[in-house]
């Protein structure tokens, strides 16, 4: 069982490694919290505030929820650790086809 | 390494996840899955777009006379810290904290919970304050159908977490059961993923107008 792991021949070493790799994961998830937060109050501000017109807020605020998703993707739901090749293929294939989707559906179809 | 084999802080292993075969197979199999949800929450999406404001008459409610910013602000802000906290439930799952993991997972709930009530009472509120309902619009079969299965999800997410924590709450961390809790973390965090599309495209750029 032990073998199995990285092991040093002292597993105090190891311990230490980890709880430090997991103090700095939990770090870089605690900035994307905050960037989440801060995106999204951006986005209500920009939507609460009279002076923009809708040609300025629509895109802006799609690109803040876009920005904020990626945050979740890769730090929340660990997508930047390795080993997440097959799951980014899958991810990106199922956005690639609801693009489409979204696409056809927003510009060809109307009544 | 096997799923029933009891562990301590200093045997186990830094990715619990992905320790067994099976835990491989759950996480493939679940960001296939993963993958799939997308396109049907954008076929969902792409309807609500082009159905938006469609309305049988010009009495009836449009997106921009529903839709309320502090509602919106209140549900994201809940679902939004109900990921962090089980983000915090999956640290603890590492560093096979068993209690405080429960903890977390139990606070994630607390808020899921918290934000599925507040849904209700906006259905509710929508039905009788402005007449908006499934059947009264195209504009209204396509939102509930959108933000229903919306909260379908997280009434499901709820469930799962829960079965999870009781069935769980006297077998304590192993191999077994750690994929299973990581595996509901990404279901939580996914949701947590279509809600900002919704606050942004449903809630925001309907009183954009």
């Amino acid at each position: 069982m032990a073998n199995q792991q990285p092991s040093s021949g002292n597993p105090r070493v190891d311990i230490e490694y980890r709880r430090k790799k997991s103090a700095e994961e939990m770090r870089y998830q605690i900035v994307s919290f905050t960037l989440m937060i801060f995106l999204t109050i951006v986005a209500f501000v920009a939507v609460g505030y009279e002076g923009f017109s809708g040609w300025f807020t629509v895109p802006f605020i799609l690109l803040l929820a876009v920005i904020q998703v990626i945050f979740q993707l890769y730090y929340f739901m660990h997508m930047s650790h390795k080993g997440h090749e097959a799951p980014a293929l899958f991810l990106y294939s199922g956005v690639a086809v609801g693009a489409i989707t979204i696409l056809a559906f927003t510009t060809i179809i109307w009544w | 390494m096997q799923a029933e084999e009891k562990f301590t802080y200093e045997t186990w292993p830094a990715a619990p996840e992905k320790a067994t075969l099976e835990a491989k197979n759950k996480f493939l199999g679940f960001w296939f899955f993963l993958g799939g949800e997308t396109v049907l929450f954008a076929t969902l999406f792409a309807t609500y777009l082009a159905l938006k404001d469609k309305v049988p008459n010009a009495e009836a409610a449009l997106a921009k006379d529903i839709f309320e910013i502090p509602l919106a602000f209140a549900a994201t802000m809940l679902l939004l810290t109900s990921s962090l906290t089980s983000v915090y439930a999956m640290y603890h799952m590492k560093n096979f904290n068993f209690k405080k993991m429960q903890m977390w997972l139990g606070l994630t709930v607390l808020l899921g919970a918290l934000f599925l009530a507040l849904e209700i009472y906006e259905f509710n509120h929508y039905v009788h304050k402005f007449e908006h309902t499934f059947t009264s619009s195209a504009f209204g079969s396509a939102f509930y159908t959108l933000v229903g299965f919306h909260g379908g999800h997280v009434a499901f997410g709820l469930a799962w977490i829960i079965t999870l924590m009781v069935r769980n709450s006297k077998r304590g961390l192993n191999l077994y059961n750690a994929p299973k809790f990581y595996v509901a973390s990404l279901y939580w965090h996914f949701i947590d993923v279509v809600w900002v599309f919704i606050f942004t495209v449903v809630y925001l750029m309907g009183m954009v107008g």
